[in-house]
């Protein structure tokens, strides 16, 4: 009666035999939109920004000026492939590294880091690997080329998706000609292609904007060439990577720290992997949380890793240095603009850095106005952190709430309460940080702190006075020829009433009369522009 | 001075006017118009003539300045519909002559003048301009008053008798410099702001029993009205007594009959006439004739209007206005000289009027 048996069998255990390791794939699959792969468009626009952000960050660490081309091309005689090619001449990869970095989920060297890098928000492009792979069933193709006196690296990579590892499934040496160093990578998968909002095309416009000093070329499934063309001939400075700040920390991260932390004393564990603690401090937190400070850290268990959590929030330490911040440049957001927005009048804000939660962060705000932006609607907001746009989910980021809390009608735009301003305008936000509080995993909008929205705002209304001032200006301008052309109206009825009264002719009243005027506007512009001047000055 | 003298004149001062500022732009100089400034800041009370008149402060209007140049337009526009109405003889009302000058400047939205205040503003200017009364510039005001008593008199060659004109009287043109008295058997004329109480009176056939003229006019005296009464004054020897509400605006009235108005101060040495007194509503005929009852509470605007009355040069060192003036707050209401009837409907005519006039009570 092996049925009875089965049925006498204790229902714990009968759960055990279903209850097994999930594979981080598996996960992925179910998870996609932690990922931004929720839909076939995004996913497109993901596997774009993964492969350009990784060569963008690689360039930089390089010391190269950024050329980098993308290509999407349909596969032929199918609806929703596509196929991604993505160049750079950034320093390439050892081939021992290759496998992992395009062949193993969160694997990476951006992670644990404390570092102002565009590489932080993506989970990597071995998700874009696996990703081609579900959706078409072929694997990543990676050429590298790491010296100009070495031969080139081809790959050919799937993911064994239940235990998450890399299969090599070619290998070989080729030659590159042409090329000194660099990566080139090619994926198929299924996509959307569209134009306009949220397109390659539109995040692409918006990568060359905040990195004027990279070279972009894109050609599109419609074989359409777009050239981002290099504004600035300087490499961002190199961020520095900084150690966490006790007030940055959680306690997991903390209980973690413990455990793997080389020092041998609670002191030293303190002092060394933290910044802005010093001896005094470190003795400090270990007295308020009544620990030895000679004691070792693996041994700190849980319940003595959480009062030392609470000290170290209880003690008064320094803020965090903030020369491991990167922005962008007011001139160079001004040049980004410039070349990627028609407008006539550009202006941007460089905050100096502030801190929340003891993460050092820095703010940036550009604004372009008027030329063929168009007039009746609302403002475009273009929106960054460490240099990587961000696409989704505008209105829960904190920018937008920042935008929309300052009066722009103090500065020229008009602005019902609760909305965006309306005007021939663009509004960019930067913000640069060694790690970026997003809402959620999409990794699409800034967490509104109240120090961030705080330092936005302070940037906004620093550029919003900048914009009123040129508004007012040009609305002075506008004035002045109105008058002119009013009185260019009037002159003929005067001419006439003068000439009735007088006996002169009509015909000299009135060439005469524009002569004076073409004089008296003169000098009242004159008059204006040292106005101006003086107030320059 | 003949008719025919008078349009010449007005004319040579208008064509003047055209050259000065045809000259202005020949000489590539921006144009301008030079005026005496019309406000209290630049009237001078003129003791020894007790009359209003006009300091010596000018402002100057420019065409090529975005504040003067639609005025300017509108005084030149004007201007020459004057001289047209002069060239055709013929005479225009304030009302015509604004209609003559509305219209579009073309390919434009704007109008030359917009309402009749803008155009009658710039006939006031040019009156200053071409030193030429409004009048001479053939330009009339509605005629709003109206006449009663025993004078006859002659007017475009018709005769008329002030007496036989059944219950309207003879309503008074806006010219009244030409009309010939005949005959004037009155020995003081009577003026007053409101037509109904002239009606009262000429029903009452007040004018028949006090032997006197009665007139009357809605509201502001018109240059007309005043120019008669001054005629009648100064060629007849006839007191003039005005008899208005009691309220700063009352107050006025009588103050531009007696000293000219500020907006005219250009002209009053043509229409004031110093020797007019008050006869009431006084504030000592409310306490007389228990007026309290019918006080109608002053507005602000009219404790202000008190205020700036009481501090005009001509009535600030003048005690009996003072007087007059410090009741009247205290009261901080008026009274309409209709309140009269409250005793009986001619009690004005009967006893009121008659009683002031025997025993001289007015306000100088």
């Amino acid at each position: 009666m092996p049925k009875k048996i089965d049925r006498e069998k204790i229902a714990a255990e009968v759960l055990a035999e279903k209850q097994r390791e999930i594979s981080v794939s598996e996960f992925f699959l179910k998870n996609r939109q932690l990922l931004g792969f929720d839909n076939p468009k995004k996913a497109l626009l993901t596997a774009v920004k993964e492969a350009v952000d990784n060569s963008l960050d690689a360039c930089e660490d390089m010391r190269v000026l950024p050329e980098i081309s993308v290509s999407i091309k349909q596969i032929e005689g199918s609806e929703n492939r596509f196929k991604i090619v993505v160049e750079d001449n950034g320093p390439g990869i050892v081939d021992a590294h290759i496998p992992r970095v395009f062949g193993k989920l969160l694997y990476g060297s951006k992670f644990h880091s404390l570092k102002c890098s565009r590489g932080q928000q993506g989970i990597g492009i071995s998700a874009v690997t696996l990703y081609g792979q579900l959706t078409t069933g072929k694997g990543i193709r990676v050429f590298s080329k790491i010296s100009p006196k070495k031969p080139a690296s081809f790959f050919e990579i799937h993911i064994d998706t239940k235990h998450n590892e890399p299969m090599v499934v070619k290998h070989e040496k080729i030659e590159w000609e042409n090329k000194d160093h660099g990566l080139k990578l090619e994926v198929e998968l299924e996509g959307r292609f569209t134009k306009g909002r949220q397109s390659v095309e539109d995040y692409l416009k918006q990568v060359a904007m905040v990195n004027p000093h990279a070279h972009i070329i894109y050609v599109s499934p419609e074989n359409e060439t777009f050239e981002f063309v290099r504004a600035i001939n300087n490499l961002p400075v190199e961020p520095k990577e900084i150690k966490p700040h006790p007030y940055g920390i959680e306690l997991g991260m903390l209980i973690k720290m413990l455990k793997e932390t080389k020092a041998r004393t609670l002191q030293a564990f303190l002092q060394t992997e933290f910044c802005r603690v010093s001896s005094r401090i470190a003795k400090e937190i270990c007295k308020k949380a009544g620990l030895y400070e000679k004691a070792r850290p693996s041994r700190i268990a849980v319940q003595e890793a959480e009062t030392l959590y609470k000290a170290i929030q209880k003690t008064k330490i320094m803020s965090p240095p903030t020369n491991c911040l990167v922005p962008i440049g007011e001139e160079e957001i001004v040049e980004g603009l410039k070349k990627e927005v028609h407008a006539e009048f550009f202006a941007a804000v460089t905050r100096p850095p502030a801190v929340y939660r003891g993460r050092p962060f820095l703010i940036e705000v550009g604004i372009a106005y008027g030329g063929n932006l168009p007039t009746d609607d609302l403002v475009k907001v273009y929106r960054f952190a460490n240099r990587v746009p961000l696409m989704y989910q505008q209105s829960a980021c904190a920018s937008t709430q920042a935008i929309i809390n300052t009066t722009w009608r103090n500065y020229g735009l008009s602005q019902s309460k609760g909305a965006l301003p309306v005007g021939p305008a663009v509004i960019l936000v930067h913000m640069s940080s060694v790690w970026v509080p997003f809402t959620s995993e999409a990794k699409e909008a800034i967490a509104p702190y109240p120090e961030i929205i705080k330092e936005m705002k302070l940037a906004l209304q620093e550029c919003g006075r900048k914009l009123g001032s040129y508004i007012r200006k040009t609305i002075k301008a506008r004035q002045q020829r109105e008058r002119a052309s009013l009185f260019e109206k009037y002159i003929p009825e005067v001419a006439s009433a003068i000439s009735k009264l007088s006996g002169e002719k009509r015909e000299k009243l009135i060439l005469c009369l524009n002569k004076i005027l073409r004089k008296e506007y003169k000098i009242v512009k004159n008059a204006e522009e040292k106005e101006e001047k003086h107030s320059k000055g | 001075m003949p008719k025919k003298k008078k349009r010449s004149i007005a004319k040579d001062e208008l064509k003047k006017f055209g050259k000065k500022l045809a000259d202005d732009i020949k000489r590539g100089k921006n144009p301008e118009i030079t005026l005496p400034v019309r406000a209290l800041s630049n009237i001078i009370f003129d003791k020894k003539e007790c009359k209003l008149v006009l300091g010596e402060n000018v402002a100057k209007r420019y065409f090529f300045n975005v504040a003067h140049a639609k005025r300017f337009l509108q005084t030149v526009e004007i201007a020459s519909i004057c001289k047209r109405l002069i060239d055709e003889n013929k005479h225009a009302s304030l009302r015509d002559v604004f209609y003559m000058a509305k219209r579009t400047i073309p390919k434009t939205k704007i109008n030359i003048v917009d309402q009749q205040s803008e155009s009658d503003k710039a006939i006031e200017d040019l009156e200053l301009i071409t030193n030429c009364s409004r009048e001479m510039l053939h330009v009339t005001a509605n005629k709003n008053g109206s006449v009663a008593g025993n004078v006859i008199i002659e007017d475009r060659g018709d005769r008329i008798d002030w007496s036989k004109l059944g219950s309207g009287g003879w309503s008074i043109p806006s010219v009244t410099d030409e009309i010939e008295f005949k005959k004037v058997k009155a020995k003081y004329v009577l003026y007053m702001e409101k037509a109904a109480v002239w009606e009262r009176l000429h029903e009452d056939r007040f004018w028949e029993k006090n032997k006197c003229i009665i007139m009357s006019s809605m509201g502001q005296t018109t240059r007309g009205i005043r120019r008669l009464l001054q005629r009648l004054y100064e060629e007849f020897d006839l007191p003039i007594y005005v008899l208005v509400d009691n309220d700063p605006w009352g107050i006025y009235i009588y103050s531009v009959i007696k000293y000219g108005s500020i907006s005219l101060a250009h002209i009053s040495g043509k229409l004031a006439i110093p020797g007019v007194k008050f006869l009431g509503i006084s504030a000592d005929d409310i306490e007389k004739y228990g007026l309290q009852r019918h006080f109608i509470k002053f507005t602000d605007k009219d404790i202000n209007r008190l205020k700036q009355i009481s501090q005009y040069a001509w009535f600030k060192n003048n005690k009996a206005w003072q007087r007059q003036f410090k009741k009247m707050k205290q009261n901080g209401a008026k009274v309409e000289i209709q309140a009269l009837s409250s005793k009986g409907i001619s009690f004005i005519s009967e006893k009121y009027l008659p009683e002031k006039i025997k025993s001289k009570d007015f306000l100088d």
